[in-house]
């Protein structure tokens, strides 16, 4: 009761409880990017303090990663991937979801149970089948065998997340329009889309988010070091035997997760929402 | 300028092909189906077709390059068998249930906290939830240097707060201490999830049924209890159910952590699937033990589904 009475104190003592939890979630990334800014010297000195920069910081390591790897080439295949298989299931899930909110016709609850069951379906349950579908259609070891794969998790996920934007808009707004003689495709493009734009953010980042993470699927689907993408080649491209080159695999830890970490700086509201609106809704 | 109607022309006989396919596309019959059709390709091309053949694959002696043959449930008598299996079994559900556990009871606090007033209150927000936007395998290199043998930074803060005896720990060589590490890397990266959705779910509680909680001399004991955990409960069970499938079926923690080891004892489904399917060919016997994540997806999903209709529809 003592503390309910000082809501200062109180204010003070929440803010002391969160603390561990912060370090917890933040630590990694402080030590990541730590030891990709230390000189080999002090990184592999087993008595130097591990929690600060005591000599010069380096850009080595980053410098060798992008000269010395091809970790340029995988950063692009990553972002044509994504944003290819980004775009395209945006696309398809927007259609599916305004057909699955909003239209009656044979076989809609079946689908839309049908689209739940499969945005359950984790991936690793099928990568397996899939590398010889992907084998088969003649894009193993491709890049382009993730454009065509990534769509299997991100359109179910999409065709969720905006099945729940679509029914928080009024009908009556898309009736009026097509009242004063607009087609329903008018009326989708003009009047539903730009309503529900807050959702279409929401699904880009989320699909761009889940693609660019994606990983068992580009690690099995594609091999060759100009094929791969950034979490792949950083993984498995940067360890030579038993050497390993924590320097530059940290720096490319880092440098892997920046495209992620602008978006997230930016839509920070969008992803809490998103984060909620997939599980709850 | 006025037209008047009986100016304007008239079409006679059909209309043309445009008009008659706005025509059609104005009917939700036919609408419906042409918008689902491109993801209903895509959902039986690339998920229920390799699922189908994930079921026969794992009925048969498929081997990389080899044309394969009916053995019946060969597959799945011979893993229970084997010890590998055996141990990646039992270490599913341990990682499961341990690290599912963890994220519901830190989760529950965290958004307990977050639901305070806070200063700084989006930063804050947007700390917590990081390591889940971050690539997972990019983050867990970070994990994987931090329990590193010689030069953990975990064993060096350890040893200098006076917790642990020199050296400490070699986290990913040892079998037990190998399990805690990936549950610790699997519980920082899924707590957010928890704690976000739990957040939103006590926003939405009224705050009249705290106050008059209060005036009737609940503590703030009671009103955990007998308030908010009963009100948390339909999104707990659908957090759960979300995340014990996503956590059984985990891959990239344990691929660049343990990669299995040490003698299996971190292996998951997943990561023992790809080994035996495909490092070593084997791919009858890789898809029977994805196809043990099934009965738990099935569940998942028929729970799901009950509360889910209950929810939405």
């Amino acid at each position: 009761m003592a503390v309910a009475k000082r809501p200062r104190l109180r204010k003070v003592t929440m803010h002391l409880l969160l603390v561990p939890f912060l370090v917890f979630a933040l630590f990694p990334f402080y030590h990541m990017t730590l030891t990709s800014l230390k000189q080999d010297r002090e990184l592999y000195d087993r008595y130097a303090v591990p929690l600060v920069i005591r000599q010069a910081p380096t850009l080595e390591h980053y410098s060798k990663l992008v000269w010395d790897t091809e970790f340029l080439t995988w950063t692009k295949n990553s972002l044509l991937v994504t944003i290819l298989a980004t775009s395209a299931s945006v696309a398809i899930g927007t259609v599916a979801a305004y057909a699955l909110a909003r239209l009656k016709f044979f076989g809609v609850s079946t689908f839309g149970t049908g689209i739940f069951v499969t945005y359950l379906v984790p991936t690793t349950l099928l990568f397996l089948p899939l590398a010889q579908v992907v084998n088969w259609v003649g894009l193993g070891d491709s890049k382009w065998a993730l454009v065509l794969t990534y769509p299997t998790f991100l359109v179910p996920f999409c065709t969720w997340l905006l099945m729940g934007y679509f029914r928080t808009v009024p009908k009556e707004v898309e009736e009026c329009a097509m009242v004063d003689g607009a087609t329903r495709i008018q009326a989708l493009w003009r009047i539903v889309l730009p309503i529900a734009v807050p959702g279409l953010v929401c699904a880009t980042l989320f699909a761009f988010t889940l693609s660019w993470n994606e990983f068992i699927y580009a690690l099995t689907f594609t091999s060759s070091s100009d094929q791969i993408t950034a979490s792949v080649g950083v993984t498995t491209e940067l360890i030579r035997g038993d050497i390993y080159f924590w320097g530059s695999l940290m720096a490319g830890a880092v440098l892997g997760s920046v495209p992620i970490v602008i978006l997230y700086v930016f839509f920070l509201d969008y992803y809490v929402s998103g984060l909620t609106a997939g599980a709850i809704k | 300028m006025a037209v008047r109607a009986d100016e304007i022309p008239v079409p006679r006989g059909r209309p043309r092909l445009s008009g008659r396919v706005r025509g059609w596309l104005d009917r939700e019959s036919i609408l419906g189906p042409v918008f689902v059709t491109p993801a209903l390709l895509l959902l039986l091309l690339l998920v229920a077709y390799p699922f189908v053949m994930a079921v026969y694959f794992s009925l048969s002696n498929a081997f990389i390059g080899r044309p394969s043959q009916f053995i019946g449930i060969k597959n799945f008598v011979r893993l229970w068998e084997s010890d590998a299996f055996r141990q990646t079994f039992q270490n599913a559900f341990v990682f499961t249930g341990i690290a599912v556990a963890f994220k519901v009871v830190m989760g529950i606090a965290l958004a307990l906290l977050l639901n305070q007033q806070l200063w700084f209150k989006r930063m804050i927000r947007g700390a917590v939830l990081l390591p889940w936007v971050i690539p997972t395998a990019l983050s867990t290199l970070g994990w994987w240097w931090m329990f590193n043998s010689l030069y953990s930074v975990v064993n060096w803060t350890g040893i200098a707060l006076g917790v642990m005896d020199p050296p400490g720990p070699n986290w990913l060589g040892q079998r037990y201490y190998a399990m805690a590490a990936v549950i610790t890397v699997n519980v920082w990266r899924g707590l957010p999830f928890f704690a976000i959705t739990i957040l939103a779910a006590l926003v939405a509680i009224p705050k009249e049924l705290y106050e008059a909680a209060e005036a009737d001399g609940a503590g703030a004991n009671a009103r955990f209890w007998h308030i908010t955990l009963p009100l948390l409960k339909p999104v707990l069970a659908v957090v759960v159910l979300f995340s014990t499938i996503f956590t059984f079926s985990d891959f990239n923690i344990v691929y660049v952590l343990t990669r299995g080891g040490p003698i299996n004892s971190t292996h998951l489904f997943a990561t023992l699937s790809r080994v035996v399917g495909i490092d070593t060919g084997r791919i009858g016997e890789g898809a029977a033990i994805s196809l043990y994540l099934f009965p738990l997806l099935v569940f998942v999903v028929w729970a799901q589904l009950r509360f889910v209709r209950k929810q939405a529809y």
